[in-house]
């Protein structure tokens, strides 16, 4: 490793070209480790926390609060105690006389989601990692493969990454019919065969936990493990109203304070978040498709399907997460976690640990990931 | 799935998409389908700036060319509409709107409510407004005030190529006679675009940028402006909200005070000219409304009151712009009231 090292901004999801610099956590002179927290980035989908990859002294903060950084621009400079001032001096130098900004309009390296016809649907993924096994991420009720933004790039240094919207989500065909749990699990494992995958790690959050666990259950043997987050599929309670809000909702002052039940921190509640989520209830078919999945999976705002028992009888590796202030799926159902389950209760997150506390719950995957 | 097209390609798509879904949308206006008018034409020009290019071919029955008389066919389609379909007339520019305002004002706009409910007017007439291509003072003008002011009509300025898309569908689908404006520098903007149909509706302003210090309000090709005007002072260390009402009527009245009850100070910003327009309409609700919440006198940015110039330089001074828009934003937040 050499003795300079740059913190870069990061990008968080493809749509993602710059970031404005928010608090920093760390001054110069500061001691810092592999995943210490360095300095909080805000970008106009969503605020995150870059942690430093490197562990060494921080020598310089590039940039100021309030600044925009397009991705990969250089924020601050970790090296050991040793390196002289002008050495540091000199690498910021070169760095920023060599950096070019990536263009708005170019997706080279990185390609953009795609699209693969399953049972008769289409439906959008996209995929990170050359190498490794396969994991599939699996989002929850009205989200799409944007929600993994956080856990795919970190995720894809050891595995072969695929994230998926199920359908009537994101950008794969808004029709449902039947709309039951086992067509949802039909077209997961569906999406497992036309990619040619023998067998993934399924990674799902809270109604994707359901799907991945109930494909575990009709076909075991495509199953390496099982990676629930704030999952439904637990117990019968949840919060139904949650639900409804979001299907209801037909304007930004009505979504937003649904949303804000996803985070214990409602500051990540962006306005471009919530026109985001506007945006895709908004197009034709929506509506209908999500009141028929809500209608067929949590009617009467309760879990119809309660499935971690019967996965606990599988013995696949089985990690649980759940934030100890999630308001939609309760964090107490993490003791119903299937036998022999890794838990992880992490304190003050909600309902959406991967994006509110992505950086922990992307140790935690990839420490199971690495045993499983 | 979503991907870049423009304002232009995202109104033909909307009505193409909503043609498909309903046998009862029907298009009809000068030259929308060919210009010639005959069945060997199927590469037809689609209207003077090809807008409704392709729907001929696919739709031949549905797509009409008329008469180069607005007062007839603005009155057919108000007509068509009271009896179960759905028009969309393309009037070419605004500006022509002056020999067909009986049928619009005194008609389509009154058919629902003097006829007690019982007969709706689910029309649509798209027009080109707005100064910038060199076309003088009879086809640039922005005259949504005028529709704005009379109740029963609807009126949108989209400013995007995604809300070009969603507030046409919206349109098409609204059971009132609804006025669609389409600024015709605006044509070529490329924009994230679902492929899916999808609605915008009406009475929801955007905000296309969020900010603490001042509340810009920006109508159709203004958004851009304020946007830029925005960007420019956030370096000085202003944050600029930019709000984009997206409809002028209804009016999305609720966001407008609730930003300017959070930053204390307002610019409209309008490329109507400054009596009776909508800049004077928002800094009149505001006036009225929030005044207590005021930290600064708000600020209009028009062009001035008077024809737009033929004269390119002058056209160019005529138009606001980004410069306009960030001067105006600087002389309200060096003042304030004490």
């Amino acid at each position: 490793m050499s003795d300079v090292q740059p913190v870069g901004m990061p990008k968080w999801g493809l749509s993602m070209t710059r970031g404005q610099v928010g608090a920093w956590i760390v001054d110069v002179g500061d001691e810092v480790s592999v995943g210490d927290d360095v300095v909080e980035i805000e970008t106009e989908k969503i605020n995150g926390v870059v942690e430093s990859a490197v562990s060494g002294v921080v020598r310089r903060r590039v940039v100021d609060t309030g600044a925009w950084v397009p991705v990969g621009g250089l924020l601050a400079v970790v090296a050991d105690p040793s390196v002289p001032e002008e050495e540091i001096d000199r690498f910021v130098e070169e760095f920023q006389a060599g950096f070019v900004p990536e263009e708005e309009d170019t997706e080279d390296g990185e390609a953009g989601p795609e699209t693969v016809e399953v049972g008769g649907r289409a439906i959008r993924y996209a995929r990170w990692g050359e190498s490794g096994d396969p994991v599939v991420l699996v989002h929850g009720f009205g989200g799409d493969l944007g929600n993994w933004l956080f856990t795919a790039p970190a995720l894809a240094e050891r595995h072969r990454v695929y994230a998926l919207d199920l359908p009537g989500h994101g950008g794969s065909a808004k029709n449902v019919e039947p709309g039951d749990l086992a067509s949802l699990a039909q077209t997961l494992l569906g999406f497992l065969a036309v990619n040619g995958i023998d067998r993934a790690h399924l990674v799902g959050h809270s109604m994707g936990g359901l799907v991945a666990m109930a494909a575990a259950l009709r076909d075991p043997r495509r199953v390496a493990s099982l990676a629930l987050i704030g999952s439904a599929g637990f117990g019968t309670e949840m919060d139904g109203a949650y639900i409804d809000g979001f299907v209801g909702a037909g304007s930004r002052r009505e979504l937003k304070p649904v949303l804000q039940r996803l985070f214990a921190d409602q500051g990540l509640v962006t306005r471009q978040l919530v026109d985001d989520v506007l945006k895709y209830k908004r197009l034709d078919g929506v509506g209908a498709s999500l009141r028929l999945l809500a209608d067929e999976l949590f009617p009467g705002g309760a879990q119809r399907h309660v499935l971690a028992g019967d996965v606990g009888a599988l013995g696949l590796p089985v990690l649980v997460v759940w934030g100890d202030r999630d308001q939609v799926v309760p964090p107490s159902h993490a003791a119903n976690a299937p036998a022999g389950a890794r838990v992880s209760v992490l304190e003050g997150a909600g309902h959406s640990p991967h994006m509110e506390r992505a950086n922990d719950v992307n140790r935690l995957l990839e420490g199971f990931l690495s045993g499983a | 799935m979503t991907r870049k097209i423009t304002y232009q390609q995202a109104i033909n798509e909307a009505l193409a998409q909503e043609m498909r879904r309903d046998p009862t949308v029907v298009v009809f206006g000068e030259d929308v389908a060919g210009g010639m008018g005959t069945d060997q034409e199927k590469d037809a020009w689609g209207g003077v700036l090809g807008v409704t290019k392709g729907l001929w071919p696919e739709f031949p029955d549905r797509v009409l060319d008329t008469p180069i008389s607005e007062s007839a066919y603005i009155g057919a389609a108000a007509g068509a509409a009271s009896a179960g379909l759905r028009p969309v007339a393309e009037l070419m520019f605004v500006d022509f709107m002056g020999v067909c305002f009986d049928q619009i004002f005194n008609q389509a706009a009154k058919f629902r409510y003097m006829f007690g409910g019982k007969a709706e007017t689910p029309m649509v007439i798209r027009t080109m407004y707005g100064a910038g291509i060199r076309a003088a003072s009879q086809h640039s003008q922005s005259l949504y005030p005028l529709f704005t002011h009379i109740p029963g009509l609807k009126v949108v300025l989209p400013s995007t190529p995604y809300d070009a898309k969603g507030l046409l569908i919206q349109a098409i689908r609204d059971n009132d006679p609804v006025i669609f404006f389409e600024h015709k520098v605006l044509y070529t903007m490329q924009g994230e675009v679902p492929e899916e149909a999808y609605v915008v509706p009406f009475g929801e302003a955007a905000v296309v940028r969020e900010g603490d210090d001042v509340t810009i309000v920006a109508l159709g090709r203004m958004v851009h402006m304020a946007a830029e005007a925005a960007d420019t002072l956030a370096a000085e260390g202003v944050s600029c909200e930019v709000i984009d009402p997206r409809t002028t009527s209804p009016l999305d009245e609720e966001t407008i005070l609730e930003s300017v009850e959070r930053t204390g100070r307002l610019v409209v910003v309008d490329e109507a000219g400054p009596r009776c327009g909508m800049a004077a309409d928002i800094a009149s609700l505001v006036a009225t409304r929030a005044f207590e919440f005021l930290r600064a006198p708000i600020r209009t940015v028009t062009p001035p009151h008077t024809p737009v110039p033929f004269s390119p330089v002058l056209e160019d001074v005529y138009v606001p712009d980004a410069a306009c828009v960030t001067e105006a934003v600087r002389s309200v937040t060096v003042r304030q009231f004490t």
